[in-house]
């Protein structure tokens, strides 16, 4: 009960109370020298703080980069842990400022709730994680399975549909946190564990046998991760939307964190309108003119970003796939800045 | 000058008139809740709008889609709305809530009467069991309960099967169920009209108008009798369906879910420690001299205990056990936590987060458990008026 009255509270009453936070969110997070940002908080790779309190993840470092973008310094954010089921309640009412939970882009998302997601940090889609002792090879096979699910997301949706697409029967036992939902799995009370791919990996790797367990090829949904911020403020949702696409320019041009000094010197006009050597596209979005190289210096490009959260520098270990940048086959692609 | 025949108290100056001093602020007191209200009614609904978030009750009609592991009316996650999901979610809390009640007013009787037997055994073992589960936070004996559950039925591949074609696992109990077909309604009908007779029937059982005996094998005949003549008399043919174990799981028959066992179990086990001092509380309230005095009488210990100890105490007990059966079906809510499908977990849960309606959902559920609670709390008034001492 009192979760629910905490619920109620947040939903009416700080939405009465946000009327006068709501003017213009850059100046608010310039006036209050901090950024407000939603994260998982229990997602390795994504959202997560380490053993000295730390966040580190691919969400998290969206919100650093922002941070480094409008202050130069990437610490000066305050991460807020929310759980699926609060997380639009929190950015709707303007306790947080970006929402970067790994959480989907969808129609409703934008329209009903009053959102607009950003841009898209991460291609993931949802999928299954089996028993290897089960011998089950793909996903149809799981006809009369019971399923172990994580409530508050899209999955409960997409898994009802896949199996009735597919003519089978399904039985699901849904949980509101993810580590009952994943000990119930691990305990047999379910054949097989769903939700989107790339927190498959890390749940594997919290089992206390990763290697008895296999994650399945078929992907059953399209799960298009994005930041989001509220309706009605165009200049926040640039902002937070061109922070992302920088950091994809970055990589498209090679430049790292390593090198990014040395790129200040480059004669490539594209580079250079990057990095604010030419033109003053930073200060077009309210930001400053070396907006790009404070992003970059200080957390990374996206390429960087990925391989030390989730791919090959991490101990997910996730291929880039389809977040491959677009010269490389993959859908990572950003509009170019001029 | 003459001094007039007083009549009537002192006149006092009007600003200083207590009655009408209390009677302006408590109107003022008034209108400023009201003006609150509905500053912060108008507000929310002005900031909905300025964010173009949906409001109203227009979802209740739109498919729900997801699937839901335990309802005891149809639900498909094809065609059912979100209405229907409702509902479902709320005869699921019922169901733990009446379960959960009755059982823990036994264990709470049992242990309550315990913790006062002249057994020395007893005696401790009811006090051990009262501070050892009145002291532990709810929520993690449930989980407690759940994790047993699980880890102590075996794998479903490895099932124990039971006497006339059931199965135990950690997926749950499965029972071969009874096939009415067509019979069904009608049988469930007799049914209902059998135990709302049994009902009257205990209802009336005060004014003596039946001879006890006769009135309980009347109950039985009502309750067992008239389904059976139901069925009868529909010319049902019925089957059984036997569950059947398929590559991951089970198939069919009927089934208890582990989640429901877990969440009963936690709730009567930690209620019924409260209800028994409750219990305690009742008996110890009863003077010594009324079982003395019984005892003088000849009356045997039990039947002391049975005809005028616990119908005295039932009046110090009642009021407070109406606030544990109150709290065991706020406290169901808790299933949210290990799976189990009630309201709060489907409505508040899954269908707030599909929909975003976060203060038409959760207002709709407050209110919920705001009308179950204040019906439990009739009943049991209207209980605790029937008890109370008659004044000859």
């Amino acid at each position: 009960m009192k979760r629910l009255i905490t619920i109620l509270a947040c939903a009416s009453l700080a939405m009465t109370l946000a009327t006068a936070a709501s003017a213009s969110t850059l100046d608010d997070v310039k006036k209050r020298g901090m950024l407000n940002c939603g994260a998982n908080g229990q997602l390795p790779g994504f959202g997560m703080p380490d053993s000295q309190g730390n966040w580190t993840g691919l969400d998290v470092d969206l919100c650093r980069a922002v941070a480094a973008a409008v202050f130069n310094d990437p610490t000066k954010v305050k991460f807020v842990a929310l759980t699926a089921k609060d997380r639009f309640t929190t950015l709707q009412s303007g306790d947080v400022d970006v929402l970067a939970r790994n959480t989907t882009w969808t129609s409703s998302r934008d329209s009903q709730l009053g959102l607009n997601a950003t841009a898209v940090t991460y291609y993931d889609g949802q999928g299954f994680m089996v028993r290897k002792d089960l011998k089950v090879n793909s996903a149809l096979e799981l006809n009369d399975a019971t399923i172990c699910v994580q409530q508050g997301t899209t999955t409960e949706l997409n898994l009802a549909d896949y199996f009735r697409a597919n003519k089978m029967r399904l039985k699901t036992v849904t949980f509101l946190q993810l580590e009952e939902a994943t000990s119930a799995y691990e305990s047999g009370r379910c054949n097989a564990f769903t939700t989107d791919a790339s927190q498959l990996y890390s749940v594997r790797l919290k089992l206390a046998k990763p290697d008895d367990h296999v994650v399945l090829p078929e992907i059953i949904s399209k799960e298009p991760l994005a930041p989001f911020v509220r309706h009605g403020d165009d200049q926040w949702f640039d902002v937070v939307k061109w922070v992302h696409f920088a950091m994809v320019n970055a990589e498209e041009l090679n430049v790292t964190k390593a090198n990014v000094d040395d790129q200040m010197k480059s004669d490539n006009p594209e580079i250079k309108r990057l990095l604010g050597t030419e033109g003053n596209y930073g200060e077009q979005l309210g930001l400053t003119k070396d907006w790009v190289r404070r992003i970059v210096k200080n957390v990374g490009n996206y390429g960087e970003v990925f391989d030390r959260n989730v791919g090959q520098g991490s101990p997910l270990k996730i291929t880039r796939g389809l977040n491959s940048l677009w010269t490389k086959g993959g859908l990572q692609y950003a509009p170019p800045i001029r | 000058m003459t001094i007039g025949v007083e009549s009537g108290p002192p006149k006092v100056p009007l600003l200083r008139d207590p009655k009408l001093r209390g009677l302006v602020i408590q109107i003022l007191l008034c209108v400023a809740l009201a003006g609150l209200v509905y500053y912060l009614v108008r507000a929310a609904a002005a900031n909905l709008e300025r964010s173009h978030m949906a409001s109203g009750f227009g979802f209740w009609n739109q498919p729900a889609g997801f699937d839901i592991s335990q309802s005891l009316i149809d639900y498909s996650s094809s065609t059912s709305t979100y209405g229907r999901a409702f509902w479902v979610g709320l005869l699921n809390t019922l169901l733990v809530a009446c379960i959960g009640i009755v059982l823990a007013t036994i264990v709470g009787f049992l242990i309550g009467i315990g913790r006062l037997s002249s057994n020395w055994l007893v005696a401790r073992l009811a006090t051990g069991y009262v501070h050892l589960v009145r002291n532990v936070p709810l929520l993690l004996q449930l989980l407690f309960w759940y994790s047993m559950v699980l880890t102590a039925l075996p794998d479903f591949r490895d099932s124990v099967h039971l006497p006339g074609g059931g199965f135990l696992s950690n997926r749950g109990l499965f029972l071969p169920a009874p096939e009415l077909g067509g019979a069904g309604p009608v049988v469930m009908a007799a049914l209902l009209i059998g135990i709302a007779g049994v009902i009257a029937l205990a209802l009336t059982a005060r004014r003596k108008w039946l001879d006890g005996r006769v009135a309980a094998g009347l109950g039985v005949l009502l309750v067992l009798a008239l389904p059976l003549a139901a069925f009868v008399a529909s010319g049902g043919t019925w089957t059984i369906d036997y569950p059947q174990m398929s590559r991951f799981g089970m198939r069919g028959g009927m089934e208890l879910l582990p989640e429901l066992v877990a969440l009963v179990a936690a709730l009567v086990i930690y209620t019924g420690a409260f209800i028994a001092e409750t219990v305690r509380a009742g008996i110890m309230a009863v003077p010594r001299g009324q079982s003395e005095a019984a005892l003088a009488l000849g009356l045997s210990r039990p039947l002391t205990l049975r005809r005028v100890i616990i119908p005295q105490a039932m009046r110090v007990i009642i009021p407070p056990l109406t606030s544990q059966y109150l709290n065991l079906t706020k406290n169901s809510s808790l299933a949210v936590a290990i799976g189990y499908p009630d309201l709060v977990q489907i409505f508040t849960g899954t269908v707030l987060n599909q929909t975003g309606q976060a203060v038409e959902i959760v207002a709709i559920t407050m209110a919920v458990y705001l009308a179950i609670s204040l019906f439990t709390a009739l009943l049991m008034n209207i209980y605790n008026a029937r008890m109370a001492v008659r004044e000859r």
